[in-house]
């Protein structure tokens, strides 16, 4: 066998070993302190219990998964085209995974297939839904937990409309918000503390709170935004703290870190979805009460802000407002060179960004119930940053793609019980959530580095609509 | 038209100029006048301050002194070194180039030349709000700017190219859609930053060709900086030579060309100690 390998081959296997072997020691001085004591409370004392086999298992992975990748997909051209007279389904799976998973094929080329009508279908599809989970169980029986499927369609609707938002922040205007959540706080508040303290309704209160909102965002946005990239970053971090700390703090407003409690719930054209009184949704409707009504109220509330998120940012990509927001993005000196007033146009980014966060905010409290600084922690912003990032900076749908994923995703772990068999009955699947996040993180910026939809739809046409995929020059390199 | 009223005009004039960076004196009392209708070339050596003037003229520094002044026809008066960046564009109606282009690369040549009109545009939107209601009728105003963005596409020969991103063009045709996009934002004064940098002698015949016909179309003033020196001898009305910072001469193209001082900045001069002529490549 040996003798069959050319010189060149050879060189590749040793490069591997070695490569591998300078991996597992990694892998080893890394894992021997972090994963191979662990300190245990026993008879009153701490105790380290050394856990080697872990330790040794990680080291022999990282080798030999190391050594595989090196043999067979990294060099899999030197080693394969002569000697070994490869299996053929292995260059065909490596080659069909490279283009249907991660390859130039992107999802925003299949879809359209479905043209134009996808995105209808979509909407269509987020309207019946509850009605056919519904059907489902009254006449095929299926007993599926309704309640939380609306739970969650509501808060990964709720993500869907924040990274929407601040897509036009981030995605649109190119300006790295890293404090968004402050105003999702700021709308969460400004309805709580308007209901609490004038009695106004959630409908009344809503475009208030966008208001409101939108006004902190200007407040914010007039001294910083001349700052630009991470200088811009590093402020809009700074106050999304400070919005927290205020609230945590200033304890006879916002009632500090207890939070405000009994938010009231929005109400039907008036009808409130309660159990008892005269006039309430179910004995107007003529229904039998079900606490789902108000449920999937909240649902059809959340879908109807999100779209209306959507279909707002997609007319003013259209308008000149939208396109001096990418323009923005592009190159701003050019921008300025052109006549655009650059600080306006990055106030009204961010200005409408932050209005659609405080939407977002009223629909989030009205919905908990109960409001406390807990809610705004900077993982939230990171959270959401992160939605537009994986999803692909400026595009729509690839933020309803990464929410689904993300956040169903952290839902779906939370049910694997499945995988407590394998790991042993303490095995809590979602507390390796932030982990499985982290190297979703890593995978799409190694395969698809400008997110998981990267072709952007040119805003105005002189003749054929088609999706312009991404150019091959960086951003970047424009200055 | 009234070419002939408007000949000779001056459209702009800088008086004093002076840029200082800390210790450094980029330009030094620079005086010239640009006028209307006319070719005028700033050239100089490398590092001689052309592109500092720029800067000055079009907001992105501010003079350290002297005073640079703008008649419009209609006799009103613009102070640029007053003014914003952006306003010099909006109000005063100076376009300029970039000598890095700098084209907006993720977006179509139709989308960077409709960014070129975003103030009409915006107005004619209601400020966005008015169109997002439905208040104001936006479409037509968006057809007329899609049709100036036509004949300025149709006059680089780019048209067919029109939904392809900017940065998927060539190198002289970036250079080309920059100048229409300058064109687009409807200027009196057109600035060109070394327009014909690494354009090849037919690239640089065709914006030749370019620069007159906007010249003779639009009855605008073009003031360029330029290394290239058959842009500046064939389509310069008038040339003005600047060297550490200083003007050493202006005129005729062929009279510069001509000019010891002019010779000297570009070749050197013999050396005061008489150790023969030193030669700078």
């Amino acid at each position: 066998m040996t003798a069959a390998f050319s010189k060149k081959q050879k060189a590749v296997v040793k490069g591997a070993i070695i490569s591998s072997l300078m991996a597992a020691t990694m892998a080893f001085l890394l894992s021997i302190f972090m994963l191979g004591l662990r300190t245990k409370s026993a008879a009153g004392a701490l105790v380290l219990e050394p856990r080697f086999t872990l330790v040794a298992g990680i080291t022999v992975l990282v080798f030999s998964g190391r050594l595989l990748l090196h043999l067979f997909w990294w060099n899999k051209k030197a080693l394969s085209s002569h000697s070994f007279k490869q299996p053929g389904w292995f260059e065909q799976l490596a080659s069909s995974k490279k283009i249907g998973w991660f390859g130039q094929l992107a999802l925003a080329q299949k879809l359209k297939g479905l043209g134009k009508h996808g995105g209808t279908i979509m909407i269509a599809l987020c309207f019946i839904l509850p009605l056919l989970l519904f059907f489902f169980n009254l006449k095929l029986g299926t007993g599926l937990p309704l309640r939380y499927w609306f739970d969650i369609a509501t808060l990964i609707l709720t993500y869907i409309m924040l990274g929407w938002g601040l897509n036009i922040v981030v995605g649109l205007a190119g300006l790295l918000d890293l404090g968004y959540v402050a105003f999702y706080a700021i709308g969460a508040y400004s309805y709580a503390l308007l209901a609490q303290h004038f009695g106004l309704s959630f409908w009344l209160c809503l475009p208030l709170a966008g208001l409101l909102a939108a006004t902190w965002g200007v407040i914010l946005g007039f001294p910083v935004l001349r700052l630009r990239g991470d200088y811009l970053a590093i402020v809009t971090l700074a106050f999304g703290e400070i919005i927290r700390i205020i609230l945590l703090n200033w304890y006879q407003f916002t009632g500090g870190p207890d939070g405000l409690s009994g938010v009231p719930r929005p109400s039907f054209f008036g009808l409130p979805f309660k159990r008892y009184g005269d006039q309430t949704f179910h004995i107007f409707f003529g229904l039998d009460y079900s606490s789902l009504h108000r449920i999937l109220f909240l649902y059809y509330i959340i879908l109807l802000l999100a779209l209306l998120t959507n279909f707002v940012t997609h007319k003013m990509r259209r308008l000149p407002i939208g396109r001096a927001w990418e323009a923005l993005r592009e190159d701003e000196t050019a921008c300025r060179s052109l006549g655009i007033n650059t600080v306006n146009t990055k106030l009204t980014a961010f200005a409408t960004g932050a209005m659609f966060g405080g939407f977002a905010g009223s629909f989030f409290a009205t919905r908990q119930g109960f409001i406390s600084p807990e809610s705004f922690t900077f993982i939230e912003s990171a959270i959401i940053l992160a939605i537009v990032v994986l999803g692909g900076m400026g595009s729509q749908i690839g933020v309803v793609i990464a929410s689904v994923v993300m956040i169903g995703g952290f839902e779906l772990l939370r049910n694997m019980e499945g995988l407590k068999y394998v790991f042993g009955q303490e095995f809590d699947p979602s507390l390796y959530r932030m982990i499985l996040f982290g190297f979703a993180m890593v995978a799409i910026m190694v395969w698809k580095p400008r997110g998981l939809i990267s072709a952007r739809l040119p805003t105005i046409f002189l003749k054929t609509e088609t999706a312009v995929s991404p150019s091959p020059q960086n951003k970047g390199d424009a200055q | 038209m009234n070419q002939s009223a408007n000949q000779g005009f001056p459209l702009l004039k800088v008086e004093h100029l002076t840029m200082r960076f800390g210790g450094l004196t980029a330009i030094d009392d620079l005086s010239f006048s640009a006028a209307q209708t006319d070719i005028t070339a700033i050239i100089g050596p490398n590092g001689a301050g052309k592109t500092t003037v720029f800067n000055c003229l079009t907001g992105f520094y501010k003079p350290s002194e002297g005073m640079i002044s703008l008649t419009h026809p209609d006799r009103t008066r613009f102070l640029l070194e007053r003014m914003d960046d952006f306003r010099i564009c909006s109000k005063a109606r100076v376009a300029r180039t970039f000598q890095n282009i700098r084209l907006f690369a993720g977006m179509t040549l139709l989308e960077n030349l409709l960014v070129a009109q975003h103030n009409q545009l915006m107005k004619a939107s209601g400020f966005t709000i008015g169109a997002l209601l439905g208040l104001v009728s936006y479409q037509p105003h968006e057809k007329q700017a899609i049709e100036l963005a036509r004949h300025w596409l149709d006059k680089i020969g780019l048209v067919e190219r029109a939904d392809d991103h900017a940065a998927d063009l060539p190198y002289g045709d970036q250079r080309r859609l920059e100048i229409a996009r300058a064109m687009c934002t409807d200027p009196l004064m057109l600035c060109l930053d070394e327009p014909a940098a690494g354009l090849n002698p037919k690239e640089s015949d065709q914006l030749n060709r370019l620069l007159l016909d906007i010249r003779r179309e639009e009855q605008i003033a073009i003031l360029l900086i330029e290394h290239d020196m058959s842009v500046v001898m064939e389509i310069s009305d008038h040339v003005i030579v600047i060297d550490y910072g200083r003007k050493i001469s202006s005129g005729t193209a062929s009279y510069v060309r001509n000019d010891k001082k002019v010779i000297a900045a570009y070749l050197g001069v013999e050396n005061e100690e008489g150790q023969g002529a030193e030669v700078k490549p």
